[in-house]
């Protein structure tokens, strides 16, 4: 799966201005909405959802990389979308460092190979250092959009 | 002559302590397959042990240490892994990882989390 098949480019944010997890969520889910892609009705259930993932463990998966998703009857296709935060946020991720990189990722209830097909190419483009340091370091969603592209372009077909 | 047979008893004895793999298979039980949660559960418990952890699915052999490693596989419910283990502790670390499998790392078959 390419990023582009699941990440909301309209939605992207390079600056959050959150400061905490649920912020962080927060202004990502709306971003979500304003881009169309999830309904405003179910703005509220997707951030509760995603909140209570967090809650049977953190999605900082480490890297500075934090991947907080649900799983939502709203969306009829996986959705997503990813942030950058320059400061870092503090995310009780795995490795208990801050978190500065996120893919927020909404799929259906019935889709359990999509979402973890999302989690690979997130996965497997996030193992190079450099292409974490780049996408932390963009100064425009639409660095980050490029950035993305040329990971689907340069990525493993699968 | 003597060095030579202490050298054999050695390696009989010990003999997974010098770098023979041992392996599994497992198989991923649970409906929602190897997400985040479990392929954290996995890394974890992998990182416990001195030998080398890897898991080997059909094209794709990956450090069973890395959760983003892990997270590469995608492997869904019904997948089938090989576990392979190398290093003085191989043997534990298996077991202890092959009861991860065992237990559908703690998720109800039929569990929504992810």
């Amino acid at each position: 799966m390419k990023f582009s098949d699941f990440v909301a480019t309209e939605a992207i944010r390079s600056h959050v201005d959150a400061d905490t997890k649920e912020g962080v969520i927060r202004e990502m889910a709306r971003a979500l909405v304003d881009a169309g892609k999830i309904g405003t009705a179910d703005e509220e259930s997707i951030i509760k959802a995603i909140m209570k993932r967090e809650d049977l463990g953190s999605t900082g998966i480490g890297r500075g990389v934090a991947v907080p998703h649900t799983k939502h009857p709203g969306v009829n296709r996986l959705v997503g979308t990813v942030a950058v935060s320059s400061e870092g946020i503090n995310f009780e991720s795995l490795d208990g460092e801050p978190v500065q990189l996120f893919f927020l990722l909404v799929s259906p209830p019935d889709r359990p190979g999509d979402h973890l097909r999302a989690l690979e190419s997130i996965s497997r483009q996030l193992r190079d250092e450099s292409f974490c340091k780049l996408l932390k370091s963009a100064k425009a969603p639409m660095d980050i959009q490029h950035l993305l592209e040329e990971a689907d372009g340069h990525g493993v077909v699968s | 002559m003597a060095a030579e047979s202490r050298e054999s008893l050695h390696n009989a004895s010990e003999a997974n302590s010098t770098g023979e793999t041992i392996s599994r298979e497992v198989v991923v039980a649970n409906r929602q397959g190897l997400h985040a949660r479990p392929a954290d559960l996995l890394a974890r418990e992998a990182r416990r042990w001195q030998s080398r952890i890897e898991l080997v699915a059909d094209s794709q052999r990956v450090d069973g240490k890395s959760i983003l490693d892990v997270l590469t596989l995608a492997a869904e419910a019904g997948t089938r892994l090989v576990v392979e283990a190398t290093g003085p502790d191989a043997r534990e670390a298996l077991e202890a990882i092959g009861s991860l499998f065992d237990r559908n790392f703690n998720e109800h078959a039929g569990s929504q989390e992810t």
